[in-house]
């Protein structure tokens, strides 16, 4: 087996925050003697990840998905444990490490707000001392693939959200790092701009390689990009697996709903359980493990004067909602 | 460092720098009001030289002194720089510790394209109006003179070199406290006094009290304006120039190192600020 790609191994980072308690009297004795209260951002994270793998980091706010990636990135110190990517640890060979590594923040901006675009790339190909050669030919397929030609000579800050993200990616990408932190990059963007960002790094992974972690809060990014999760909530890893994994472990339920001809009879279906009415349609809850949905749904047919019925799965949202509620993060 | 090495520095100077040559608008606002203090100034201290005082300074150097103080006053690092201020502010300051680059040449680079971007834009308008504008009107008397030989001027060009070296190396000192503190406020009510008065702005050096002076000559804000302003009109010139360089090119030895043991310490500290 190759070496892998990203190790991470016992992973704590722990800040010192400094607490203030009410009152003025307080708050002039803090000015003598503070007290601080260690504060754990993430706890014992352990995972490795092989080259070429797409992952997504996924938690509630706050949970330390972000100071995973600031620690994989190089520019945040763990207290303990350890962390190679591509056999460096970042922190300690920053300059180097993150020369190979590009990185996108959403909520930030790397590109240089008064310039136009294309003078932001033109900096960072020398920042990162990428061949003139090499730069033009990276360059200009990034332009086509994340269609920014229209885009290169506006400057920065006249570029919508959407705009701005694509170019954001492309910055990252000018030095053809083998490994891409993708922290939060479709937040804020509309429907047509997330499909633009999950296509291209789909594309990406699939035929450049390129390792990927991704962070956000849309599920529809997980399940469109990735085939492994990795979970982190109160700085601990909750779960490593896939998502079909992490469906079955939290709500592995299905769902029928059976629409009437007439007006909706009570229903009662062993093995089953109702979870709404809306107007003449019932919702009926079921374990796929003991109840088959053919028999269901014939049993149901059978039984009841129905017009039509179709079977869900829950929506992946409900099942990291759920999930969290078994691990009783707070979100 | 080689010029492979350079590479990535001298692209940021040279990005920043053409960035910063847009700004015409700012500089005119700002040579307006420059042009209204310089005449207030020659003002004042020509109602004060012609009483029978022994003053240090002739009225020739003063006016001179006062009118490229002006043209220059931009060099002064008495401010925090904006962008960086606001790259702390939105925290995308940590995108700067993603860059393959020593972070502090990293913004020595950046504090050099505005220590010369800047003065260069101010300067050209106030040394034409007051040094062509006002002779050319018959008010030679009033203006900015040439300088009285080669030598000063060589003199006054090697200083201007060390004024760019040292009023950078303490911006990138500035950049860092806030860095450190979080905001630029604190610097700025700290740094502009000690600038203004230390520098020369506000009274011409020579002209505090005898018993100050070893004190004024060897602090590093002289090197910043009094310095190429006296070696420029000649009232230091020969020996005594070439001493007050070298203090300049001293201090900003210092001050760059000060700058790096700085950098070390407070960018450990930033990255226990994240999260």
């Amino acid at each position: 087996m190759p070496e892998p790609m990203i190790v991470v191994d016992s992973l704590t980072k722990a800040f010192r925050v400094a607490e203030r308690r009410a009152g003025a009297w307080n708050a002039l004795a803090g000015l003598v003697r503070r007290r601080y209260r260690r504060v754990d951002a993430i706890k014992d994270v352990s995972f490795t990840l092989a080259e070429g793998e797409l992952l997504g980091l996924i938690g509630p706010n706050g949970a330390g998905k972000s100071t995973t990636i600031k620690i994989l990135c190089g520019i945040l110190e763990p207290t303990s444990g350890r962390c190679e990517v591509n056999g460096l640890v970042p922190w300690r060979d920053r300059v180097r490490h993150v020369a190979r590594i590009g990185a996108v923040f959403g909520q930030r901006t790397q590109l240089w707000w008064d310039l136009p675009v294309i003078e932001s790339f033109d900096l960072l190909r020398d920042i990162y001392r990428v061949a003139p050669e090499r730069y033009r030919a990276t360059r200009d397929e990034l332009t086509a693939r994340l269609d920014l030609s229209s885009l290169l000579d506006t400057p920065v800050r006249q570029l919508s959200l959407g705009q701005r993200m694509r170019c954001e990616i492309a910055a990252s990408l000018l030095h053809e790092p083998r490994v891409l932190f993708l922290d939060e990059p479709t937040i804020g963007l509309d429907a047509v701009a997330k499909l633009a960002v999950r296509d291209f790094v789909k594309t990406l992974n699939a035929t450049r390689g390129v390792t990927v972690i991704l962070t956000t809060h849309d599920m529809h990014d997980i399940e469109a990009l990735t085939h492994r999760v990795i979970v982190i909530g109160k700085g601990s890893v909750l779960a490593d697996g896939s998502l079909e994994a992490l469906r079955r472990g939290a709500l592995g339920e299905r769902r029928l709903w059976v629409h009437f001809a007439g007006e909706p009879t009570t229903i009662d279906v062993p093995g089953t359980t109702v979870r709404r009415r809306q107007g003449r349609s019932i919702e009926l809850a079921f374990d796929p493990r003991t109840t088959s949905a053919h028999r269901l749904i014939a049993r149901v047919a059978a039984e009841f004067d129905v017009e039509d019925v179709h079977l869900e799965e829950p929506p992946i949202e409900e099942v990291i909602a759920r999930f969290y509620a078994q691990h009783a993060v707070d979100t | 460092m080689s010029s492979a090495a350079m590479r990535p520095y001298v692209a940021v100077f040279r990005t920043r720098f053409q960035l910063l040559l847009q700004y015409r608008a700012a500089a005119l606002a700002g040579f307006g009001t420059q042009c209204w203090w310089g005449a207030i100034k020659v003002m004042v201290f020509a109602a004060f030289l012609s009483g029978p005082v022994a003053s240090p300074m002739t009225l020739r150097e003063t006016i001179d002194y006062i009118w490229l103080g002006q043209a220059l006053l931009t060099m002064l690092p008495w401010s925090a720089d904006q962008e960086l201020a606001r790259l702390v502010r939105s925290g995308d300051v940590a995108y700067e510790r993603l860059r393959p680059l020593e972070t502090y040449t990293y913004w020595y680079a950046r504090a050099v394209a505005r220590r010369t971007a800047t003065p260069l834009l101010r300067s050209i308008p106030m040394i034409l109006t007051t040094g062509v504008l006002l002779p050319s009107l018959g008010f030679a008397k009033w203006g900015l003179s040439a300088p009285p030989g080669l030598s000063a001027a060589t003199m006054f060009a090697l200083s201007l070199v060390f004024v760019i070296a040292l009023a950078s190396a303490f911006a990138t000192i500035l950049d860092l406290f806030v860095v450190a503190t979080l905001s630029e406020r604190g610097v700025n009510i700290v740094m502009a006094p000690l600038a203004i008065v230390l520098s020369g702005n506000l009274v011409p050096l020579p002209m505090l009290p005898d018993w100050l002076q070893p004190l004024v000559r060897n602090q590093p804000f002289a090197g910043l304006l009094d310095t190429p302003l006296r070696v420029y009109s000649g009232h230091l010139a020969g020996s005594a120039a070439l001493l007050a360089i070298a203090r300049q090119a001293l201090w900003a030895v210092i001050l760059i190192a000060l700058g790096r043991a700085l950098a070390t310490r407070v960018l450990r500290r930033l990255q226990t600020q994240g999260g």
